[in-house]
């Protein structure tokens, strides 16, 4: 195998539940256990309510492409061979955001709207990116 | 709002910058120093003069102040970021108005291009302290979502990528006949769109320029401002608003909410409308900034700002002359001092070629998750 060269995601860290997701093919995130507001990235306090009791759900993967664009520098060494690429925003449909990347079709027809769908890359061992695909 | 009984109350009485460029073996604190030595020198006053100093972009006021030999009664250090040169403003005003000091220095230092800064990439936390989450993904920088917000604007509104060169095409006019500009040469729309791409739809020329160099303002009463050799320019307005919950991600509204609050406020405060402003300091670490900017203070209608800067609209001669000096993407990446600066040698009419004529008038803005605004006048 090719080592993979691209930035990792922090495992064990407050967004460990995230990861441990998408390893089994599912899109969590965090809710609120007074307010039921959703949160991606992970935070201790909800920054609704305050409230410090949270648990971890998962949502639909499905969702549709808020605004997308294509970088043309290198910012990281392990993105120089696909240069250049896009990087889209999602919003899913329970509400959250998430950064990600498009796949499935070439990447400069996707539409702001486009409804996509959660498809998962393991990426190492341990690593599984969540990526979008049109749904 | 800032009590309406402030208009007027502070002036600006004297205001240097240095080179703006290369400079190794400048420290932020030598940079600061130079500019101020320059705004002392403007504003006749001896550094004694001086009873409070706001540091911005430079590390530590009490390095900065042993290095100057200065004693304030009042001192302080604000965060090295863009949005925060509006907001020091408007606290030495808030400060002198008070009765906290009565002379403040405001000094700027940044050895980014010598020091290397880069934004976007590994050590990049623009957005949220936790950005390093979409790393993996390939996403960084402050450029890369404002193109997001600048493509959803453009599917939104239809907003097209020549409107957008517009803004840097007319500020790049400006740069030339600023003789300290880093970027001189004029370009146009048809070199624009077709510059090469850094993150799409944003081109090269869309971006600031991270350089080094240092801008100093010194702030008095207005009441104390008449004995000084520049003629005063008066703070006729400001304020500010935020939008920082949830701002890990791009505002869906462009920043609009609190810009149209700080509107609201600043035209106020200054007694002051659209139609009666000479000119234009717009906040443009990106050209998308600068329409956002037009929308949310209420120069035209929401998604008619591409539309709005066309036909030069905003260069020398158009309705509001912008950005006079050039600009963060022609000038220098000053975070704002330098805009500031050059808004108060407009109305002293101390602009030669770049002169907005008769000008009186001028109101500086920043979009940004920190919305501020500050309207000068020449008159009272």
């Amino acid at each position: 195998m090719i080592a993979y060269t691209k930035p990792l995601p922090v495992l064990d860290g407050e967004n460990a539940p995230h990861w441990a997701g998408a390893r089994e093919r599912q899109v969590r995130v965090q809710r609120c256990g007074q307010c039921e507001r959703l949160r991606f990235p992970a935070a201790r306090y909800c920054s609704n309510c305050l409230s410090e009791d949270s648990d971890w759900i998962t949502l639909s993967g499905r969702g549709e492409i808020w605004s997308h664009c294509r970088f043309h520098r290198v910012y990281f060494k392990g993105f120089e061979d696909e240069m250049p690429y896009t990087v889209v925003l999602v919003r899913l449909d329970e509400g959250p955001l998430l950064y990600s990347n498009i796949v499935g079709l070439d990447e400069r027809d996707v539409r702001i709207g486009m409804r996509v769908r959660a498809v998962f890359h393991d990426v190492t061992e341990s690593v599984t990116l969540i990526k979008f695909a049109p749904e | 709002m800032p009590d309406i009984a402030l208009r007027n109350k502070v002036a600006v009485v004297g205001v240097g910058n240095t080179d703006f460029g290369r400079l190794p073996g400048q420290s932020p604190y030598d940079l600061g120093l130079w500019a101020l030595k320059n705004a002392l020198a403007d504003a006749g006053l001896d550094k004694s003069d001086l009873d409070g100093v706001i540091v911005n972009r430079i590390p530590d006021y009490q390095r900065f102040c042993e290095i100057a030999g200065l004693n304030p009664r009042f001192a302080l250090v604000t965060p090295g970021q863009g949005r925060m040169s509006g907001n020091t403003i408007q606290l030495a005003a808030a400060a002198i108005a008070a009765g906290l000091c009565k002379t403040i220095a405001l000094v700027y230092g940044n050895n980014g291009r010598s020091a290397g800064a880069k934004y976007g990439g590994e050590g990049d936390t623009y957005g949220s302290g936790g950005a390093g989450i979409w790393f993996p993904y390939g996403m960084t920088s402050p450029g890369a979502a404002h193109a997001m917000m600048m493509q959803r604007h453009m599917a939104e509104y239809g907003t097209t990528a020549r409107q957008l060169a517009e803004v840097a095409v007319a500020f790049r006019g400006h740069a030339a006949m600023t003789p300290w500009a880093v970027m001189r040469d004029r370009i146009t729309i048809d070199e624009h769109v077709h510059s090469r791409y850094i993150c799409e739809p944003l081109h090269l020329f869309d971006y600031c320029l991270i350089n080094d160099g240092g801008v100093a303002m010194i702030l008095t009463a207005a009441d104390r401002a008449q004995d000084g050799p520049q003629a005063p320019v008066y703070i006729r307005g400001f304020s500010s608003a935020t939008r920082l919950a949830d701002s890990t991600f791009p505002d869906p509204d462009y920043w609009h909410h609190p810009m149209s609050r700080v509107a609201q406020d600043v035209y106020e405060m200054a007694g002051v409308r659209h139609d009666e402003l000479d000119g234009l300091m717009i906040y443009d670490n990106f050209s998308p900034t600068v329409l956002f900017s037009l929308e949310g203070f209420g120069f035209c209608k929401r998604g008619e700002s591409g539309a709005f800067v066309e036909g030069g609209r905003l260069a020398l001669g158009g309705q509001f002359p912008s950005n006079t000096s050039g600009g963060h993407m022609s000038e220098s990446y000053m975070q704002g001092w330098a805009l500031n600066v050059e808004a108060v040698r407009q109305l002293r009419g101390q602009c030669g070629e770049r002169q907005i004529q008769g000008a009186k008038l001028i109101q500086y803005m920043c979009a940004a998750p920190l919305v501020s605004s500050i309207i000068y006048g020449s008159e009272r």
